[in-house]
């Protein structure tokens, strides 16, 4: 894993419609590591877009990564995401395909969230859970919003890291 | 009672602890809990597991698990009010149980 103050791995990903995106150019980035099938995911889902939305205002960036095997979970295949997007339920938000799970290597991503923000650098300034508990709306992802608002403001975020909780990448079998 | 688990879903503590909180309410054992590990998916496949946690109650599942494959995953339960959940709503695991100790002729 990229550690905290080290530059995160650069990629380029495709969306539904193929474009590709990058992070950077933004102040901060938001990589979220997610997918379609998992409840840790889906309960922390709306959370997520919101800190996009609310934060959007100030030039802050979110890409939505899914890297699971969609040949053993078709819940996460292309067309399943592009339906969801279709849906309106990223709201901004591109959701990216990591088809060779490549990116999720690079960043050691362990689990369906997994929140890494890097600063307008590329620096790893925070990874870990959007907040202390999928199960509890109110939390609003402070763990990512307190640590966007230290890294938007030349602070170094606290905490720096904390542990991703949801469900584990699916890795494909011999990957 | 049963409860099925897959290490790949860290839910099954806090299903396991709400199912043993519910089975004290009504005033069950709550140590009366077989926990097993799912780890292949041919287990999943004999066992008719269709994510973790699986919570079974004389061999039916407290939620319908409707047509779901069955697969090494995690299980996405929807709670009364409507949220996604990796676990049951504990009232819920409360109503099945209340149905089986009816089913079993208890008062």
């Amino acid at each position: 894993m990229p550690a905290i103050g080290q530059p995160a791995p650069p990629f380029a990903l495709p969306d539904t419609e193929g474009a590709l995106h990058e992070p950077g150019a933004a102040p901060a980035t938001v990589v979220v590591f997610t997918c379609n099938h998992c409840p840790y995911a889906l309960a922390w889902h709306e959370r997520l877009v919101a800190v996009a939305r609310d934060y959007a205002a100030l030039g802050v960036r979110m890409l939505a990564i899914n890297p699971n095997d969609a040949e053993r979970y078709p819940g996460d295949s292309p067309e399943a995401m592009a339906a969801r997007v279709r849906a309106g339920e990223f709201d901004g938000v591109p959701y990216l395909r990591d088809e060779s799970q490549g990116v999720a290597r690079a960043y050691d991503a362990k689990t369906t969230p997994d929140v890494f923000l890097l600063d307008a650098q590329g620096v790893l300034r925070y990874r870990g859970a959007p907040d202390g508990d999928y199960d509890d709306p109110g939390q609003n992802a402070a763990y990512l919003r307190d640590a966007l608002d230290a890294v938007l403001a030349g602070r170094e975020p606290d905490p720096s890291e904390t542990t991703p909780v949801g469900c584990s990448i699916k890795w494909r079998v011999g990957g | 009672m049963e409860l099925l688990y897959w290490d790949g879903c860290p839910s099954h503590p806090r299903a396991l602890a709400d199912l043993r909180e519910a089975m004290g309410e009504l005033g069950l054992d709550a140590g009366a809990v077989e926990v097993r590990r799912v780890a292949t998916e041919e287990d999943a496949a004999r066992e008719r597991f269709v994510g973790s946690p699986t919570l079974r109650i004389d061999g039916a599942d407290v939620c319908d698990p409707g047509a779901e494959p069955y697969s090494l995953t995690c299980r996405i339960y929807t709670r009364r009010d409507g949220r996604v959940s990796p676990t049951p709503d504990p009232a819920d695991l409360r109503d099945a149980l209340r149905a089986a100790l009816r089913a079993a002729g208890s008062p």
